[in-house]
């Protein structure tokens, strides 16, 4: 009867379900984490054990947010460093999916460009700079390129894993049915793509959007990154540290956008 | 309706999956292909399919040789095959859309073949919200709607539960009755082979070849109570004899 009792509490105790970090409560737990964190820091900041000018409190950087945000200053960076990404992104999506579409349905083409790809891509964006002022001269160009550079490698190479794993019993059942070549294109292919295309893209804007600092640092006059940098010359930390968590809110949020997207859009993914 | 007249199909002679096995199936008849694991009961659907290819020997369906897959010999596969971005109704439509169906014609098909395996409110559903047993049906009313000359069905319950699997045998067999299509059924399970079929094929071992072809002497239409008869059990039990000598550990 003991041993009854003992067994009951360990089975209730393990059908309670972990932590669902998807739910409401996963949500709320992760914003408790961030505000610990903040308290965290402003306390070590009032208690003195943290350099004011290097590690600022969380209420100057929330006063340098207000006053970025009156002046409309925070807005202008923002939209001119959207419009930049969004530029070198759209570029990368198409050239990448499409290069990865010919070369997953050419073989030849894909020996060609594979090595290249393979070799080109451990080049961080930041070494593509001298080359892209060079190539594209100064301001916004150089600057849609390097996001172009960050973006192309995730969205090419998940492009190019869905149109070649088109899953063998999907071809068998078209072929059986009897489907053409144009059908199986439109019908399968590109269907059994679409989640791969899906995480590339969101990737590629996650990794395009990381580049945006470094992509501004030549002769951009406005935007987050040329905005951080200006405020290091003048030792200005909040307004800095303001810029970052901008990006940071901002590619989190479209990184939850998409794949929000992506569920409704592709319901059938990830469930057999 | 349709003869089929297959003879020697071999695999890769290195690795010989098959050899020599010749047979007929008559049109209209319910044929099962039983064997032990690894025989090449699967590779020989593929054969007689077209997907897959024999190194000898020519598979026929009406005097005309089988050169590659064709809806005329659609398949049924085990794992349903149903595309998972598509609804159970584009599933079916897509392969109207493949036998050059018009556009016009495509929802009563759709819709009339659903009814027939009783799902047709599941009709705007997508395959992942249906149980495997749904989804085999689906499989079947696509199959059904193309209006094949054969289909071919490779082990098609074999990811079911058998309540759903016995339930399943029922049907395909009215389904069979008033379609009087031919069908190829490969399958592991002798009661199902015996239940189901005009004839059975029984496979050696790997390489695969014809151990017996065994008729099946009872009674149409079959009731699920026969499972249970004397006469079922004998017929069972004698292919379960000659299939016991080819299993091995």
């Amino acid at each position: 009867m003991i041993n009854l009792a003992k067994a009951a509490r360990k089975l209730s105790a393990t059908s309670v379900s972990p932590p669902s970090y998807a739910g409401v409560m996963g949500r709320l737990e992760k914003l408790a984490v961030i505000i610990g964190f903040c308290v965290v820091w402003q306390l070590l900041a009032v208690a003195g054990i943290l350099n004011p000018i290097i590690t600022p409190p969380p209420t100057a950087v929330l006063k340098a947010f207000q006053e970025l945000l009156a002046n409309g200053a925070l807005i202008q960076d923002v939209l001119a460093s959207i419009r930049r990404v969004l530029l070198g992104f759209v570029a990368a999506s198409i050239i990448g999916v499409a290069l990865a579409l010919i070369c997953a349905r050419v073989r030849l083409v894909s020996r060609l460009v594979m090595p290249l790809v393979e070799t080109i891509r451990p080049i961080s964006p930041i070494a593509w700079i001298p080359i892209a002022i060079l190539w594209f001269g100064l301001g916004d160009r150089p600057a849609a390129f390097l996001i172009y550079i960050g973006a192309f490698f995730p969205i090419f190479t998940n492009a190019f894993l869905g149109f070649s794993s088109v899953e063998l019993r999907y071809v068998r059942a078209a072929q059986v049915l009897g489907f053409g070549r144009v059908q199986f294109f439109t019908d399968v292919l590109l269907r059994s793509a679409l989640p791969y295309l899906f995480a590339g893209l969101r990737v590629g804007l996650g990794v395009g959007w990381m580049c945006v600092v470094a992509a501004e640092m030549m002769g951009a006059r406005n935007g987050l990154g040329y905005m951080i940098q200006m405020n290091r010359v003048v030792f200005e930390i909040p307004n800095i540290l303001a810029g970052m968590i901008t990006i940071g809110i901002i590619g989190f949020a479209v990184n939850e956008a998409m794949r929000t997207l992506e569920h409704r859009l592709l319901p059938w993914v990830g469930r057999s | 309706m349709g003869v089929e007249k297959s003879f020697s199909a071999d695999g890769e002679p290195e690795l010989a999956a098959l050899l020599s096995l010749t047979f007929d199936v008559e049109g209209g008849e319910f044929y099962s292909v039983i064997g032990p694991s690894g025989c090449g009961k699967s590779t020989l659907l593929g054969i007689l399919a077209g997907y897959l290819q024999a190194t000898a020997g020519a598979v026929y369906v009406d005097e005309d040789q089988v050169r590659g897959p064709h809806p005329d010999r659609t398949v049924v596969f085990q794992d349903y095959a149903l595309f998972p971005w598509m609804t159970v109704r584009r599933n079916i439509e897509s392969a109207l859309r493949a036998r050059g169906v018009p556009r016009g014609a495509w929802d009563d098909i759709a819709r009339q073949y659903l009814e027939l395996v009783h799902l047709g409110e599941f009709m705007d559903r997508y395959p992942h919200q249906l149980s495997g047993g749904m989804k085999q049906r689906v499989a079947i009313a696509r199959a059904l709607a193309i209006n094949p000359k054969i289909i071919l069905m490779d082990e098609p319950f074999g990811s079911l539960d058998s309540q759903t699997r016995y339930l399943m045998q029922e049907e395909i067999l009215s389904l069979w009755h008033e379609s009087q299509k031919t069908i190829v059924l490969v399958t592991h399970a002798i009661d199902e082979a015996v239940f189901l079929s005009d004839k059975v094929l029984v496979m050696t071992s790997r390489p695969g070849r014809i151990k017996e072809i065994v008729p099946i002497p009872l009674e149409r239409p079959r009731e699920s109570g026969l499972r249970v008869s004397a006469d079922f059990q004998a017929v069972v039990a004698r292919i379960w004899h000659s299939l016991r000598e080819e299993v091995r550990w």
